[in-house]
């Protein structure tokens, strides 16, 4: 029995282990983060279009989703990782960290502004993801690169 | 006695002159008369701010880093680089002076579809007037018009910084000589009003064409690989492919397309970036029907 567990636990720390590796690219890492928010996005977004009911959960995660991103999302951006995994980062993100990092918490920062009046309706939520939205791509005009 | 040699000379030189002067009419700046211009009566201020945003006239010639109502400054200095070296978009604000505020009609209108500037000289197609040639003479004098009530500003914008042979007119004379047409880009069969409305917006005002087009080596862009993509001018990177065909929006509806424009969002909530930030900006002023518009258009041209 004491074996059993004992192989069960080596085998989950294993699968761990092995998720971790195929996830430690901080290429991957942060394509990854960037799909969460285009996923909370997406999620508002369908409640702000009326194809999905107003549901202040959904809603609040979305947010926090966003709101977390934005806190470690830099962090992923070491040198030398300018390139490979098919990354769209622009190598003016190297050149401008400072700014970089500035934008990663205006957007953390708006979220949570949004976060502690959550938008108690579909137009609430709709308000509040069109300058969202402005902010994805003042950081996207400057910073990602289409390579494809 | 003239000597065979003498006269085989002359026949040269003859010849040389008459290709020379053949060379000189087909590369001269060709400006439409005056007349061409007169009658188009009081602009319509209104469709002249359609124009105006259609045309992207702000992402070039507002200040760099202009926001909100500073687009509508015309100050120009934005650097625009290319393969052949780097533009500084122009003051076209109406001051008189270091504005195009002491232009007529006419010069603009010249600049616009011919490319010539008011002094007469060729204007480096950095200036989209390949694809603005295809603008109606209402949306040219409407969109004067409009330009009109812009504030004024002083700001006198750098010069191009072009190395040469780049930094001689003369050589885009031969540019337009090979390239300059307002012939439609790609033949639509039975293209209903929508998709011709989108043709127009796509291939002229909206100049879409000018970054996800790909070019010669001399500057032309190649028609059989019309909007199917392109090395970023600016660098690193690529414009994409905007045909049917396209990896990226290939698979999107007319309906996704449209509201990628307004919204700047993808149907998976990837928001727009780059270049095309500016460009959705501006797209997000016009009337919904222009978008439908494009998106009808970009969804009926042949796939690359």
């Amino acid at each position: 029995m004491k074996f059993k567990a004992v192989v069960a636990a080596a085998m989950l720390v294993a699968m761990g282990a092995g998720a971790v590796v195929a996830a430690d690219e901080p290429q991957e890492v942060r394509q990854q983060m960037m799909k969460r928010v285009g996923g909370a996005m997406g999620a508002m977004a369908g409640i702000a279009k009326g194809e999905k009911p107003y549901d202040a959960e959904v809603v609040r995660t979305a947010l926090t989703t966003i709101d977390e991103v934005s806190k470690t999302f830099p962090d992923y951006f070491p040198a030398g990782s300018d390139t490979g995994f098919e990354t769209e980062a622009s190598p003016k993100i190297w050149e401008n960290m400072d700014d970089f990092k500035a934008k990663a918490a205006a957007l953390g920062k708006e979220a949570e502004t949004i976060l502690a009046s959550l938008p108690a309706d579909q137009a609430g939520v709709g308000a509040a993801i069109g300058p969202l939205g402005k902010t994805c791509g003042a950081c996207h005009e400057l910073y990602r690169l289409k390579k494809n | 006695m003239v000597s065979r040699v003498a006269k085989a000379s002359a026949s040269v030189i003859v010849l040389g002159l008459g290709l020379a002067g053949a060379f000189y009419l087909a590369t001269a700046p060709d400006a439409l008369p005056e007349s061409h211009w007169a009658g188009l009566g009081v602009p319509d201020l209104e469709n002249g701010r359609r124009v105006f945003w259609a045309g992207g006239c702000a992402s070039c010639h507002a200040a760099p880093g202009a926001k909100d109502d500073e687009r509508l400054v015309l100050a120009g200095g934005l650097p625009l680089k290319s393969p052949f070296g780097t533009f500084y978009g122009p003051n076209i604000s109406p001051d008189e002076t270091a504005g195009i505020g002491g232009w007529t009609l006419a010069e603009f209108g010249n600049a616009m579809k011919r490319g010539v500037g008011a002094a007469g000289e060729h204007l480096y197609p950095a200036f989209p007037y390949g694809s603005y040639i295809r603008a109606t003479d209402k949306d040219v004098n409407d969109l004067w018009g409009f330009l009109g009530t812009l504030p004024k500003s002083s700001n006198v914008a750098p010069p191009h910084d072009l190395p040469f042979p780049f930094n001689i007119r003369m050589g885009i004379g031969v540019w337009k000589f090979l390239y300059l047409t307002d012939a439609p880009r790609v033949a639509l069969a039975d293209a209903d009003d929508r998709q011709k409305h989108g043709q127009y917006l796509v291939e002229g005002l909206g100049h879409c064409g000018e970054c996800h087009t790909p070019r010669t080596e001399l500057g032309g862009l190649i028609d059989a690989e019309w909007l199917a993509g392109a090395p970023n001018p600016e660098g690193e990177g690529r414009v994409p492919d905007i045909t049917p065909g396209s990896k990226s929006i290939g698979s999107w509806s007319a309906g996704d397309i449209a509201s990628y424009l307004e919204t700047g969002f993808t149907p998976e909530y990837d928001s727009v970036g780059g270049s095309m930030v500016e460009v959705q900006r501006n797209m997000a002023m016009l009337p919904a029907e222009d978008r439908e518009a494009i998106a009808a258009y970009l969804k009926a041209i042949p796939a690359r």
